[in-house]
């Protein structure tokens, strides 16, 4: 990330696109133990739970926003802390995107504060959120 | 805050026999970080920093779900869910992720021995766009076997 002398509210973190497939979303749901079938059993997800389609992950929606962070951070600092709301569902073969800008910037604490998000094709914010990282320098 | 307690005394889901399991805390989950587990979710969620790929320290959100307790297969509910030892049955069963604050104290590294603690801390309804919806709300503590604060998570659980 730019030295903390250099960033300011409104500083954008890179938007960074997300399109999970069945095989990611497999692979992430057992990393995590995560058993549910409206990750991976479509007629189950459609017919019982009536969902148009396969579930992306709301924690792995908190994944991508945590990486917008820690992406921009790099090394030069550490996440303290991370917040987000899974608002709205998505579903597999959406095309979403993790992004965010500077809020606030403590030079004395040398915290950063940003608002975060998860947008879909639609520019909807469908996962919104607010990190909080201490810059190491 | 004013709007959700209206709610919860017009729709009345949540019955005083719910309410009673408000404030526990269910049976402290251990577990070994190992590097290789770092590696797994690294590769799963594209992980693009070093430290997580090649599995020195774990991302931020590596720990979510770890504090669930492994259970048998003919112990998972019909929608592949573990059963929650820390709620009572809901008149709701569907369940959506609702969200996440999660405090951190020190970065979780490969080797490390981790104790979890949940406690259930709220239940509460609301009424959403196409019907009732139960909030679950746990607060996880998460400590090393020495007793030093990793991490504090707060997760919410939809019913719906």
């Amino acid at each position: 990330m730019p030295p903390l002398s250099t960033v300011t509210v409104g500083t954008h973190l890179d938007e960074r696109t997300h399109e999970p497939s069945m095989v990611s979303l497999f692979l992430y749901n057992a990393a995590i133990w995560n058993p549910h079938r409206i990750h991976f059993d479509a007629d189950y997800t459609t017919q019982v739970e009536n969902h148009p389609g396969i579930v992306v992950d709301g924690p792995l929606q908190g994944d991508w926003l945590s990486q917008a962070v820690t992406e921009w951070l790099g090394d030069d600092g550490e996440l303290v802390e991370l917040e987000y709301s899974n608002r709205r569902a998505a579903y597999l073969g959406e095309r979403l995107r993790a992004g965010g800008e500077v809020v606030e910037v403590d030079r004395h604490a040398r915290t950063v504060t940003l608002r975060i998000y998860i947008k879909n094709a639609e520019d909807v914010v469908i996962s919104p959120g607010r990190a909080v990282v201490r810059l190491a320098h | 805050m004013n709007e959700t307690s209206e709610a919860r005394e017009t729709a009345g889901l949540i019955t005083p026999e719910i309410r009673q399991w408000i404030g526990r805390s269910d049976e402290p989950q251990r577990l070994e970080v190992t590097r290789r587990d770092i590696v797994k979710y690294s590769i799963a969620t594209q992980q693009r920093l070093d430290k997580y790929r090649r599995g020195d320290e774990a991302p931020p959100m590596f720990l979510f779900n770890a504090h669930q307790p492994l259970v048998d297969l003919d112990a998972l509910r019909p929608d592949g869910l573990t059963v929650d030892p820390l709620l009572p049955e809901l008149p709701l069963k569907r369940v959506m992720a609702g969200g996440v604050k999660n405090t951190y104290h020190r970065p979780i590294k490969a080797g490390d021995a981790l104790v979890l603690t949940r406690t259930l801390t709220e239940i509460y309804e609301k009424q959403g766009a196409s019907g009732p919806l139960i909030f679950v709300v746990y607060a996880v503590r998460v400590e090393t076997e020495a007793g030093e604060l990793v991490m504090e998570e707060t997760r919410r659980r939809i019913f719906r």
